[in-house]
């Protein structure tokens, strides 16, 4: 049994994770990660690099919902305009993806400041509608700027090169998405235990006695908009490389719904709950259409009736997880971490 | 003490109003250097909105706020509140503003965001250049922990803690903006009495050893009395008398102002 948890310098009390047993289980983690490529099967691999852009996506939604505390309907409008500018990049001019999608990520950040403007004056619901405004606008743009975009056209982004090898199977993308997901996680796990992302934090606590202990909550609003969206982008622009096909239908208002339900469910303001909602929102229509197929040869009258019940079955378990932990499966860990933590003694 | 302390903050005919509601009329007070001064009034008398003219949080309508630092002139009226925040003006709320879902810790940390640099990128990459700054102000953030004796409580989502507790941490992120003046907004409402005699002991503390100026809001006569080095009486949104704490005690108009007032008048008198 420990008595705490002591340190003697500054720098250990810091560290992202203190504890032996949670250095032990990132560790294992991460293995799992780097044998996983290996072992999987191909629908195994592309579910994983779902999980993986998904996860990108629902950390950068989460720098600005679950941490900055600022409600966005225009997840979907970001990961368009990334996607767009990394795939117009490289389709028609012809840039590597290497430099196609850091451009990509920026110009999203450039995005997300200009309709995050709005948040200057409004919050809540009433900046949900902004944003909401945010996500038609860019949807627009995308379906009439036909000479930029192709319009409702589909646009075809080639496979990207990398080493003069052509990554174009699930296999060679699992890398590049493992290294922008884990640069992604570990840039947010270090913002939010400094002062930017503590400014962040703040504003979401508190704004005015943010403001009155001297943060700048103009700044940082817009600064919140522009790190969310720069990681939204990239989720975006790494989705135009992976699908090599790209049209608005991908990007629509259901998608921002869908990204709020994956960091609500998963834990808002936490990284791992990020994982854990992208992993559950994708593994999770994919199982329940795998227990279909498999009850189609045993009870034909299953299959007919598939498209409907997957619908309701997958808002069910929605609702169940909801209901048994409101914070999230981020908190369902911990709780189970605590579990055994103080096992057998639990008082 | 010198004979004369000099002014750091004078507050020149300010008027408030709030639609047709005067919250402050003509309010002209001065703030010394190094001294403690108490505002004190009735509920409704204009005392929090007095504080909020000067964090920034108000406009007044009319008047001039004038801080002095380094022999400069600064209005206080043209500056946002964080402007203020990083010239060196503290607050701490009547109503406890924690960031509740935040450490102690991180909460304090918030107090030293004025005096970092870091950006979101040395944040993001963390231990290229963040890590050093970050730990050089926990370490003045150990010290204030350490004055207020809260070390126990440091790594504690604050929203968790007692009541007392969460007044002392806002006093210690306060602190930890290493601000020129405090302003105290009823730090002692709701503690019981040997949380309000460790709460006094702290303002004296700040005030003489760490040489910050206080602006100081209480109901408890006591200690008003006890702490201040003056006082100025507001009813109604104006200034009816300032003063040394037994002038006040003695003046027939603040005797007016709380006249009704049995617990007060027994103080007064």
């Amino acid at each position: 049994m420990e008595s705490g948890i002591f340190f003697t310098d500054y720098r250990a009390d810091m560290a992202l994770r203190r504890k032996p047993a949670q250095q032990v289980r990132l560790g294992l983690f991460i293995a799992l990660l780097l044998i996983f490529p290996f072992v999987a099967s191909p629908y195994g691999l592309t579910l994983a690099n779902q999980i993986g852009i998904a996860t990108i996506g629902a950390i950068g939604l989460n720098i600005l919902v679950g941490y900055t505390g600022q409600i966005s309907l225009g997840q979907g409008a970001f990961m368009a305009v990334g996607a767009y500018t990394s795939g117009i990049l490289a389709a028609r001019l012809g840039v590597p993806f290497w430099l196609s999608i850091p451009i990509a990520c920026l110009v999203t950040a450039g995005v997300g400041v200009i309709f995050g403007l709005p948040s200057l004056r409004l919050k809540g619901l009433y900046l949900a509608m902004a944003t909401l405004a945010a996500q038609e606008i860019v949807e627009w743009v995308i379906t009439h700027w036909t000479s930029l975009t192709g319009g409702t056209e589909a646009l075809v982004v080639p496979a990207p090169t990398l080493l003069g090898a052509r990554v174009n199977t699930d296999f060679r993308f699992y890398w590049i998405i493992l290294l922008a997901a884990g640069f992604t996680a570990l840039f947010t796990a270090n913002l939010f235990r400094s002062r930017v992302g503590r400014a962040f934090v703040a504003i979401r606590d508190q704004d005015i006695a943010a403001e009155v202990i001297g943060v700048n909550i103009f700044f940082y609003k817009l600064l919140a908009f522009a790190t969310s969206s720069f990681f939204v982008g990239l989720a975006g622009a790494l989705t135009a490389h992976y699908r090599s096909i790209i049209s608005w239908e991908r990007f629509t208002i259901e998608v921002s719904i869908l990204y709020l339900a994956m960091i609500i469910i998963g834990g808002l303001g936490t990284i791992n709950g990020s994982f854990f909602g992208a992993a559950f929102m994708i593994l999770l229509p994919a199982f329940i259409n795998n227990v279909g197929r498999t009850l189609r040869d045993v009870a034909p009258l299953v299959a007919t009736l598939l498209p409907a019940v997957q619908q309701g079955v997958f808002g069910a378990v929605l609702i169940f997880f909801l209901i048994v932990e409101p914070e999230g499966l981020a908190k369902l860990w911990r709780n189970i971490k605590d579990y055994f933590y103080v096992w057998p003694f639990s008082y | 003490m010198n004979a004369q302390p000099a002014e750091q903050l004078q507050a020149r005919h300010i008027t408030l109003h709030f639609g047709g509601v005067a919250a402050l009329s003509d309010v002209s007070l001065n703030v010394r250097q190094g001294e403690i001064l108490a505002i004190i009034g009735p509920n409704g008398a204009g005392k929090t909105s007095l504080l909020n003219c000067i964090s920034g949080l108000y406009r007044p309508q009319s008047g001039e706020l004038i801080f002095f630092k380094d022999g400069h002139a600064h209005n206080l009226l043209r500056l946002r509140p964080h402007h203020i925040a990083r010239l060196g003006i503290a607050r701490a709320f009547q109503n406890i503003e924690l960031f509740r879902h935040m450490t102690v810790l991180e909460n304090i940390m918030l107090g030293r965001h004025v005096h970092m640099r870091g950006n979101v990128l040395t944040c993001g990459l963390y231990w290229w250049r963040q890590q050093e700054e970050e730990i050089r102000h926990r370490r003045r953030v150990e010290e204030i922990i350490d004055f207020l004796e809260i070390e126990n409580i440091r790594h504690k989502p604050v929203g968790t803690l007692a009541y007392g507790l969460q007044k002392r941490v806002e006093v210690a992120r306060a602190l930890a903006l290493d601000p020129e003046i405090l302003l105290l907004d009823e730090p002692m409402a709701g503690m019981n009495v040997e949380e309000k005699e460790d709460m006094a002991r702290f303002i004296l503390d700040i005030n003489q050893e760490w040489d910050v100026t206080v602006v100081l809001i209480e109901h408890d006569m006591g200690v008003v009395m006890d702490l201040s080095d003056r006082v100025v009486v507001l009813d109604f949104g104006r200034v009816i008398a300032e003063g040394r704490p037994d002038e006040i005690r003695h003046n027939p108009l603040v005797v007016q102002a709380y006249l009704g007032d049995e617990a007060l008048m027994e103080h007064l008198a």
